[in-house]
């Protein structure tokens, strides 16, 4: 007989443990425990896979051979958004991030997790603050899951059926919607001003009516416009007894009207802005806040990080303990959500990005995405033939560039700069035909001039 | 009394109760929010300046905006310099109890394991993080070799043919199962069919997501005797209304069902869809396959089975895998290989869409694509065997514990077991959530009790997965015995506790959930005085 494996993730695996534990257990083999399942379903070939555990430096060289081959933004000079920013991620949020013991932990309670709680606690409380927000939750998937969380409370809030979406929306994100919120809703589409990117609100006040549940507004658009005309949004909304549910993008509210300020009953977004890395689009923080009404806290699908008193007194207790009973831990079916385990690594290290920046960093990172974007657009906009930014108004970080006038594609542009070692905008031209030959281009705070400067040079030179 | 004075009082009230002394002590900071710390004034120079260039030909495109579209008041967040910003979050990381920082093998049905740090350290190659997920295919070559990779261990793990990474953890996967069952039927002409079939001891994401995707549930109870659904019982269950059924296996109790490929076939001979949720493989990998149950899909989570840490509670990462007849269901692109190249196709006839962001958690695939080959068939083999092994290692000595009983304990259990404390709790008024605080008190981690609904009175639900040593057991059942005999001789220790902690327990006097600040914004407006 071959000798036992003995892994080094197995501490048991040294020899005689097996021999030890079995003799207690009573059994002479872990074959008897296995008779539990039945025999014909237990599976009896060979599987056809790696058979032997490999070295951990082993796993290393293979590992690194394989993602060589990808070209990373730091080798490529990437102007892609869309969901998925290119900011500035601080060595601090890495670090805070990458500590063991919140990279580890999960499902323990305050006393012995209380530092977790206190963290999440944290970046609750901050972006309450940016968003104006008195409730938020600790984390959930993303922004898509949590847009469909903040339409489902709008549906047991108000008992109304009606949905009423802008049709300038990510059709991916909209699909992921449909798959959350469709059993539940007729979907309305509010049209957009061709001319500026924003709601057409006479198309608003038509389609409100007191069947709508809320009015779903971004904040900046999927095509980086800004929404200036939010007060009339929310009292449009609001007229009608609806709910006015803003998606936001926590980055730029250091400048932008949070959604507090306007009245909006749910706000929601994505986290990934602030401080944590694209990962391919992994990295991922849902951020879901609301007003702190018993009808909307009582409803909020995820579990909230609170302050209560212990038996001893002046002590607080960072808990979610109390916390589970609207939620499917404590109600199975009736809580029509799937948010489990989602993100709080990530609100921990976007709480260390906000606590960073404070709240003039915050007005800093604001300032610098519009004004590196206004200068890309301008910049991209007089060059020959080609149209930047494509709608009039105000931009966030980014802007749709119209290559039409010069007679190529979006996509021949893309594959032109790309051999230029330029990863273009992300091609839009097939989500929105109207919009011509179309790229979607983001700049941040990260960008420098030099670097769109090149990025001008080159479209001038590829759509020559 | 100053943070001095308290520390000096709570050091005479331990001299008082030499009982409670475990010979372990919390670190325990006195540790203000960073509110509370807050300097205005202070600043951190991170961002990179605006060039002058940019500045003279757009100006402050910002302060043009109009005033409704502006912020009105900057946010009152705190600031502070860097390094008082670390010290507080190391310090609030020494206060939080992490896989790494002892034992935790009392979370049950969380499949808490190590966690290898080279798989951390190869995710944080900027190959992986900065990478954009709508880079041109042709530029994420390593990514999608990576991701195929993957799918073809799960693929053969499960018995399955295809797979997806979107879902960013077990319950969307339970949810992304969900809207293909809706789909399917829809594509059939079969809207009529509305009810999904679960069980109320697998996970409770089963019916809240079934429920999520439109479906009504209906929730079978397992048998006294064998801790299993029963024929009988599944068959009342199905009709011509019936989607399909949600099945775990083995359950959260340790049970293997064992007519489970029975109820299989009843489901799909009732035209409905058999989905299959995983998060309890950890017992059985290599031993069974979803697919040769009888199962269309599965789902996978792979921050339990294959590693990837939990995150403090996420981001963790689903894995869905289905049947060929299941494949143009399953939310896209999937990753497909030619020989050559690795494509991303988005042309499933008839996808579900999205149910998430771009490609789901990528660098969590990474890292569970290290591990299966730092494990290979026969260490997932080796690790299940000890999952399995641990775990009837525990329940023989937890059971010597007076007042500590099992559930169904004429099964074996696989990879975890659902104890009863409702023995010690009815001769000695202790509860398992008194024992539990108690339990903080010897360094170890607290145990998870169970999910709802509670069919198994006073419980315990602890999970000693391969991770867990031989000692790490002997630990846990020790301080059994210990609060046992305390709850036997002294229960107003174990009733009190915690007393060697972080906190103590907290107490629930709000009427509504807007008593409890969520926020600092609300505690300060609620404690005028702190």
């Amino acid at each position: 007989m071959s000798a036992r494996l003995v892994h080094r993730y197995i501490p048991n695996t040294a020899p005689g443990v097996r021999e030890r534990m079995l003799a207690e257990i009573g059994v002479a083999s872990v074959d008897e425990i296995y008779e539990e399942i039945p025999a014909a379903l237990r599976f009896a070939g060979r599987l056809d896979l790696q058979a032997e555990p490999r070295s951990e430096a082993d796993v290393a060289r293979e590992l690194t051979s394989i993602l060589a081959k990808n070209r990373s933004t730091d080798e490529l000079l990437s102007f892609l958004g869309a969901g998925c920013w290119p900011h500035y991620a601080p060595a601090l949020v890495a670090e805070v991030m990458g500590r063991s013991e919140f990279l580890t932990a999960y499902g323990g309670i305050e006393v012995n997790d209380h530092g977790r709680f206190l963290a999440v606690f944290e970046y609750q409380s901050m972006m309450g603050d940016l968003l104006e927000m008195d409730v938020v939750a600790a984390a959930v998937y993303d922004g898509t899951t949590a847009s469909g969380d903040a339409i489902h409370m709008a549906s047991r809030i108000t008992g109304r059926k009606e949905l009423v979406l802008p049709r300038l929306m990510d059709p991916d994100r909209l699909s992921a919607l449909l798959n959350y919120n469709g059993p539940w809703f007729d979907t309305v589409f509010v049209d957009f001003d061709p001319a500026t990117g924003q709601m057409d609100l006479a198309d608003l006040a038509a389609k409100v009516s007191d069947r709508t549940a809320a009015v779903f507004l971004e904040n900046p658009t999927y095509l980086g416009t800004i929404e200036t005309q939010v007060q009339e949004i929310s009292r449009l909304a609001h007229a009608a007894g609806a709910l006015l549910i803003a998606n936001v993008n926590p980055a730029s509210l250091g400048v932008l009207a949070p959604p507090g300020q306007y009245d909006a009953d749910i706000a929601c977004g994505d986290g990934q802005p602030l401080g944590l890395p694209m990962s391919c689009g992994g990295a991922r923080l849902g951020v879901l806040a609301c007003k702190n009404e018993v009808r909307f806290v009582h409803t909020l699908p995820m579990t909230m990080v609170g302050i209560l008193p212990t038996t001893v007194p002046g002590e607080r207790a960072y808990t979610w303990h109390a916390l589970f009973d609207r939620i499917f831990y404590g109600e199975r079916e009736a809580a029509r959500s799937f948010s489990g385990t989602s993100s709080f690594l990530n609100a921990i290290g976007a709480g260390v990005y906000m606590a960073l920046l404070g709240p003039s960093g915050m007005a800093e990172l604001g300032r610098s995405n519009m004004q590196k974007a206004a200068y890309a657009a301008a910049r991209i906009g007089a060059l020959k033939g080609v149209k930047a930014p494509v709608f009039a108004g105000p931009h966030f970080n980014e802007f749709v560039v119209d290559f039409a006038g010069t007679g190529k594609s979006a996509a021949q542009v893309n594959a032109a700069l790309l051999e230029r070692g330029i990863l273009s905008g992300k091609d839009v031209s097939g989500e929105f035909p109207a919009l011509g030959a179309a790229s979607l281009f983001c700049i941040t705070e990260n960008h420098t001039q030099s670097e769109i400067d090149r990025l001008v040079d080159a479209i001038a030179q590829v759509t020559r | 009394m100053t943070h001095i004075d308290e520390q000096a009082a709570e050091a005479d009230r331990y001299l008082e109760y030499q009982a409670i002394d475990t010979g372990y002590r919390a670190v325990r900071w006195h540790e203000k929010t960073l509110y509370e710390q807050s300097r205005p004034g202070s600043t951190n120079a991170i961002l990179p300046p605006v060039e002058p260039g940019i500045v003279a030909l757009v100006g402050d495109v910002a302060a043009a905006l109009p005033a409704a579209a502006r912020r009105a008041r900057p946010p009152e967040m705190p600031e502070l310099s860097e390094p008082e910003i670390l010290r507080h979050y190391i310090r609030c990381s020494q206060m939080t109890y992490g896989y790494d920082s002892g034992n935790s093998m009392g979370l049950g049905t969380c499949t808490m394991k190590y966690s290898p740090r080279i798989n951390e350290q190869l995710a944080a190659s900027p190959k992986v993080k900065a990478l954009h997920p709508l880079q041109p295919e042709e530029t994420i070559q390593g990514i999608l070799e990576i991701m195929y990779g993957m799918r073809n261990w799960l693929c053969e793990l499960g018995g399955m043919d295809e797979v997806t990474f979107q879902p960013r953890g077990g319950g969307h996967g339970a949810f992304t199962d969900a809207c293909m069952i809706r789909a399917y039927h829809h594509a059939r002409g079969d809207d009529h069919r509305d009810e999904i079939i679960t069980c109320a001891v697998s996970h409770p994401c089963n019916p809240a997501t079934a429920s999520a995707a439109g479906f009504k549930v209906i929730s079978l109870y397992p048998d006294e005797i064998t801790g299993e659904l029963g024929i009988d019982a599944l068959k009342a269950a199905i009709s011509d209304r019936t989607a399909g059924i949600m099945m775990t296996a083995p359950y959260d109790t340790g049970v293997f069902d064992s007519q489970i490929a029975e109820y299989a076939r009843l489901v799909h001979e009732a035209g409905g869809v058999v989905s299959l949720d995983q998060a309890n493989f950890n017992g059985v990998m290599t031993r069974m396959r979803a697919g040769d149950l009888g199962a269309d899909m599965v789902h996978f989570n792979l921050h339990k089975t294959f590693s990837t840490p939990h995150g403090s509670y996420g981001p963790g990462a689903g894995a869905v895998a289905v049947k060929k007849a299941f494949r143009d269901f399953l939310p896209v692109p999937v990753v497909e290989f030619d020989g050559t190249k690795y494509r991303l196709n988005s042309d499933l006839p008839h996808t579900i869409g999205k149910v998430g962001t771009f490609m789901g958690m990528v660098p969590n695939v990474v890292k569970a694509y290290a591990w299966v080959l730092s494990m290979g068939a026969d260490g997932l083999r080796e690790a299940s065997e000890w999952a399995v092994i641990n775990n009837n290692y525990l329940i023989k000595k937890l059971l010597e514990v007076r007042g500590v009983e099992i559930s169904w304990p004429n099964r074996r259990k696989l990879q975890e077991a659902r104890f009863s404390l409702a023995k010690l709790h009815d001769e000695t008024g202790v509860s398992t959530t008194d024992f539990n605080y108690r339990l903080a008190d010897f360094g170890v981690q607290t145990y998870f009790e169970s999910h709802v609904p509670r069919i198994v009175d006073e419980p315990v639900t602890p999970e000693p997965t391969e991770s867990i040593s031989k000692e790490d057991v002997d630990q846990f059942v020790a301080a059994f015995h210990h609060i046992s005999a305390e709850a036997y001789s002294n229960a107003e220790i174990v009733k009190t506790a915690p007393h060697r902690s972080i906190v103590h327990r907290e107490i629930h006097d709000y009427e509504n959930l807007t008593q409890v600040p969520f926020t600092w914004r609300v505690w300060k407006r609620t404690h005028p005085d702190g």
